[in-house]
């Protein structure tokens, strides 16, 4: 229950820890650690180097603009969760991040940390892959940024390189009007999901211009549901029931193949993203305007 | 043989007392307070940053010393269990715990008096609810919790009651 040794080093500017990464073995990036920490003490996780971002001045920016809101890499959940302007321009960001861990946690927990640890089970993954925006991150060669859709590659595994520091990601702000719901199932409030739904729906001109539906705790990543998307992208909002909502949580649940563990088989978690599908769909679209 | 791991000299601010000790980078916030500093107050239970019982203050806010190496709290005001009680009398947080029986064994108890203190700090008055999830990140073996959701109810009365002009109205 204690970790191994490591070198530590607490870096004063972005290019110090990308040199850091580049010249150790096996170096990983601590922010909040909430996720790297228990890992090393359970002896999972056995870096050589530690690179720590803490004290680069600046990178806990938390900027809300009027294409997205930036979370800088230092900046912690609770900052964010209760930030009034983050909480007036995406109120889906604020929701999800009251179910990240516990308060503990989250003063010290990263938004930027959360992704970059990428457990499927987690909410951000989910939320990012839901709004879209991209990740900045900075290597020996520059600066990049990767958007939503390629930032997971699988479980725990982005496709940040071994030596590079993300150093803030962009939400994209939804379309004006759009309506959201965050739905989870857990054990215990602040636990991991056994499986969660993220949706996104925009009405325009009396019919449903944009669906997104995201499943987390199904697989290795989170996942759009394109079928269940294409169900309710073009249809007339009056002609939206409870029928079609159905149709959409039956096209999740049909469409996911997740692992079944002590917490839930693999027909629970089809099962209940299904109904949380169709739950959070009616509440998505019973808050859209327009 | 240099090591490669070598120990850091660092200050900790602990309940306003400066500490120097040599560290080496693995050693946890908690393992540093309990065996260096010698404020065995903070409890150890599962080291994961599941249970709770190692909540300290760092700079104000509660967090998990078992997930915080003591290397990073430098610079850092900690505050601990110690640091509550004055001259041998408990502050109302403790007070509230002992007079609605929050604790059976104890174990768990600094903990929850840590992070009741930095969940009144930012809400004064909270609902039994917003109680329960405050303190859902601390775990208690005994007492089922209700008592505890009194205790902070009754910690929170106490502080608004003592707040000047109170108690004229």
């Amino acid at each position: 229950m204690k970790p191994a040794t490591f070198t530590y080093h607490s870096c004063r500017t972005v290019e110090e820890a990308v040199g850091h990464l580049g010249a150790a073995a096996d170096a990983k990036v601590i922010c909040g650690g909430q996720s790297l920490v228990p890992m090393m003490n359970l002896r999972l996780a056995n870096p050589t180097d530690l690179v720590d971002l803490n004290r680069i001045p600046g990178l806990d920016a938390v900027e809300v603009g009027p294409a997205g809101i930036t979370v800088g890499a230092t900046a912690r959940q609770h900052a964010v969760e209760i930030s009034p302007d983050v909480t007036a321009a995406v109120p889906m960001l604020a929701a999800a991040l009251g179910h990240v861990g516990h308060p503990q946690i989250r003063n010290r927990g990263t938004v930027v940390g959360s992704l970059c640890h990428a457990d499927p089970a987690a909410e951000m993954p989910a939320v990012f892959a839901t709004l879209g925006g991209s990740v900045t991150a900075q290597g020996p060669g520059g600066t990049r940024t990767i958007g939503a859709a390629d930032f997971f590659d699988s479980y725990l595994t982005t496709s940040l390189a071994a030596d590079e520091v993300a150093t803030s990601v962009t939400f994209d702000r939804p379309e004006p009007g759009a309506g959201w719901s965050f739905e989870e199932v857990t054990r215990r409030h602040g636990d991991f999901a056994i499986v969660g739904v993220v949706t996104l729906v925009a009405v325009t001109g009396g019919s449903v211009a944009q669906a997104r539906v995201t499943v987390f705790g199904g697989g290795g990543t989170p996942q759009r549901m394109a079928d269940a998307e294409q169900l309710l992208v073009g249809t007339a909002r009056a002609d939206v029931d409870e029928e079609l909502l159905r149709s959409a949580g039956a096209a999740v649940s049909s469409a996911l193949t997740p692992t079944g563990d002590i917490h839930g088989s693999a027909a629970y978690r089809r099962h209940v993203a299904g109904v949380l599908v169709t739950r959070g769909l009616r509440t998505a679209l019973d808050r859209a305007r327009g | 043989m240099m090591s490669t791991h070598p120990k850091h000299p660092i200050g900790l601010t602990v309940n306003g007392e400066t500490h120097d000790v040599l560290v080496e980078p693995r050693r946890t916030l908690a393992d540093v307070l309990r065996e260096e500093v010698g404020l065995t107050g903070t409890k150890l239970g599962c080291e994961h940053g599941v249970c709770g019982a190692c909540t300290v203050l760092l700079d104000g806010s509660a967090v998990r010393a078992c997930l915080v190496f003591a290397v990073q709290a430098e610079g850092a005001e900690i505050a601990t269990v110690e640091g509550l009680a004055e001259e041998g009398t408990l502050d109302h947080v403790q007070q509230a715990f002992t007079d609605n029986h929050g604790l059976q064994c104890g174990f768990c108890t600094a903990g929850m008096v840590m992070t009741t203190h930095a969940m009144l700090a930012e809400n004064p008055d909270p609902t039994d609810d917003e109680i329960r999830v405050g303190l859902n990140g601390n775990l208690c073996r005994c007492t089922g919790y209700t008592n505890i959701v009194r205790s902070v109810s009754a910690a929170a009365a106490s502080a608004k009651a003592a707040q000047p002009g109170a108690r004229a109205s």
